[in-house]
């Protein structure tokens, strides 16, 4: 194939709590509104690949979508199954295989902190019973271990949820819209040290769909050319430190799964970070956020306390982060989280962004997720 | 009294954690999986602070099996020098006098003070600290 992979399609339906309605349907209502932005019908779609972690197999949106016999594949991939969608859809057409086909990714998680259990991770029962089965204590022991070792201080946690909350206010698909005070955040009631409420992401709903094409599709459907320059996938590699550990070892905690994917994004996509003009990176808690702008290069470890201090990653900054607020205002649902950001990437390429729109014509934009059990997916779009 | 699960410490008083060395490697991890590729290594009983938390909410039931009272409780890891850092609760020191790089000894504590015939999980404490 010639050319660039090309998203020529976008739907979104609305993060957070949508009761009486299917995770499987917030997924067909997502499709449906792609399919109408690029301009086909689902009978032109050749392949889809479909991401959803708790929420139903999403081939069997077929069902609803219709008939066609259509090649749909399932990816169950942790945290990274919408990022996996992406990466697999984007190969069938780079491999000449396919010219057109969808990425969907949904979900739907019951309220309140992920119930998992130690026999699912290859852990022994004790380990559960004695209250270590909480992802959330993993959050906060990495948080506070780096912010003791690159001079984080707590309020830089607070800034990441009060930009969260106030880019939300402008993004009609997230769940939480209403700007919270600095204050209210860092006095909110704590979770675990050094979280409060707001500074976590909450298990929630949504769907998210993306039409793909070949270069020479997306000309014939007249959409503006925003190109997949990079996808990349990567497990955890030696001394990293995942959630669920009973030990961790020396030295460990300074290698991780986004290191390498990101490096594998740049390398493909010919350009580096400081080429980058907008960023949607995983924010599972505040503290990701802040990990994540060095773990992807964006800055040095550390840096983070004055980016945050200036505003450099406001909208209206040197490099605007999370954009529509993240997960910390869109929750996560896990199939459906990835995907988000890439959606939120094209909105802003195309400058459909409304009073969330980054000035100044940005041409890249960058995605990243990452999460249970050690995985990164990265994104690079290009304009 | 009886141990959350047997091979976890040492029979000494006091007790250690009992972790795994790799055969080929030589690595060390806690616990000691099942299998033959690991060995029981019993693991140094003092470190220091390598980080932590506190645990202010009532895990889920299932898996959490402690009282259904809860009060909130510090948990961390500790690193074993020149070993492995191992997951733990804290015991015996004030939350806000918990810092990292601290110097802690492991102990035993019960996974509910008030039940007749406790479980014991293991913790770190403060090097010297009692009850």
């Amino acid at each position: 194939m010639s050319g660039d992979v090309c998203i020529v399609g976008i739907g979104i339906h609305p993060f957070g709590r949508t009761d009486g309605v299917s995770g499987l349907d917030q997924g067909v209502f997502a499709v449906r509104q792609a399919l109408a932005d690029a301009g086909v019908e689902w009978p032109d779609i050749q392949f889809a690949y479909g991401g959803s972690d708790a929420a139903g197999n999403p081939d069997t949106m077929v069902d609803r979508l219709g008939l066609t016999g259509v090649q749909f594949i399932n990816v169950r991939n942790g945290c990274a199954a919408g990022g996996s969608a992406l990466f697999s859809a984007q190969m069938a057409i780079k491999s000449g295989e396919f010219d057109i086909g969808i990425a969907v990714g949904f979900d739907k998680h019951p309220r309140g902190a992920f119930n998992a259990l130690p026999s699912e991770y290859n852990l022994p029962d004790w380990y559960g019973d004695a209250g270590y089965m909480v992802t959330t204590q993993f959050f906060a022991n990495k948080i506070t271990r780096y912010m003791h070792l690159h001079g984080i201080s707590r309020t830089t946690l607070g800034r990441v949820a009060e930009k969260a909350f106030r880019n939300a206010v402008h993004a009609p698909h997230a769940w939480r819209r209403e700007p919270v005070a600095l204050e209210e955040i860092l006095e909110g009631a704590m979770v675990s040290d050094p979280y409060s409420k707001y500074m976590f992401c909450s298990p929630a709903e949504g769907g998210v769909a993306l039409i793909l094409a070949s270069e020479k599709k997306a000309r014939e459907l007249g959409k503006p050319i925003i190109r997949l320059k990079a996808a990349a996938m990567r497990t955890r590699p030696p001394k990293s430190f995942e959630v669920f550990a009973p030990s961790i070892e020396i030295g460990g905690g300074t290698a991780t799964a986004t290191q390498i994917a990101s490096a594998a994004a740049f390398e493909m996509a010919g350009i580096g970070p400081q080429d980058i003009a907008i960023a949607q990176l995983q924010d599972t808690e505040c503290g990701a956020e802040i990990m994540h702008m060095a773990e992807n290069g964006f800055c040095r470890d550390g840096e983070q306390e004055r980016w945050l201090a200036e505003g450099l990653t406001e909208i209206g900054g040197k490099l605007p982060v999370n954009t529509d607020g993240g997960c910390l205002a869109c929750g996560e649902p896990i199939g459906a989280s990835g995907l988000r950001q890439v959606y939120e990437n094209v909105v802003q390429l195309r400058g459909d962004g409304g009073g969330r729109q980054v000035q100044g014509d940005p041409k890249t934009a960058y995605t990243h997720v990452y999460g249970a059990p050690g995985v990164s997916a990265v994104t690079i779009l290009e304009r | 009294m009886r141990d959350i699960a047997e091979g976890l410490f040492t029979a000494e008083n006091p007790p250690r954690l009992i972790g795994g060395r790799e055969k080929d490697t030589g690595r060390i991890v806690f616990p000691c999986p099942p299998g033959d590729r690991f060995e029981p290594h019993a693991l140094p009983r003092t470190g220091t602070l390598w980080s932590y938390t506190i645990q202010r909410f009532r895990p889920k039931t299932p898996p959490y099996s402690g009282p259904e009272s809860f009060r909130p409780w510090a948990v961390g890891y500790v690193e074993l020098p020149g070993e492995v850092i191992v997951e733990t609760r804290l015991a015996n020191v004030a939350f806000e006098d918990i810092k990292i790089g601290m110097d802690l000894e492991m102990t035993l504590v019960p996974l509910d003070p008030d039940a007749a015939d406790p479980v014991l999980i293991h913790a770190f404490q403060p090097v010297g600290a009692t009850a």
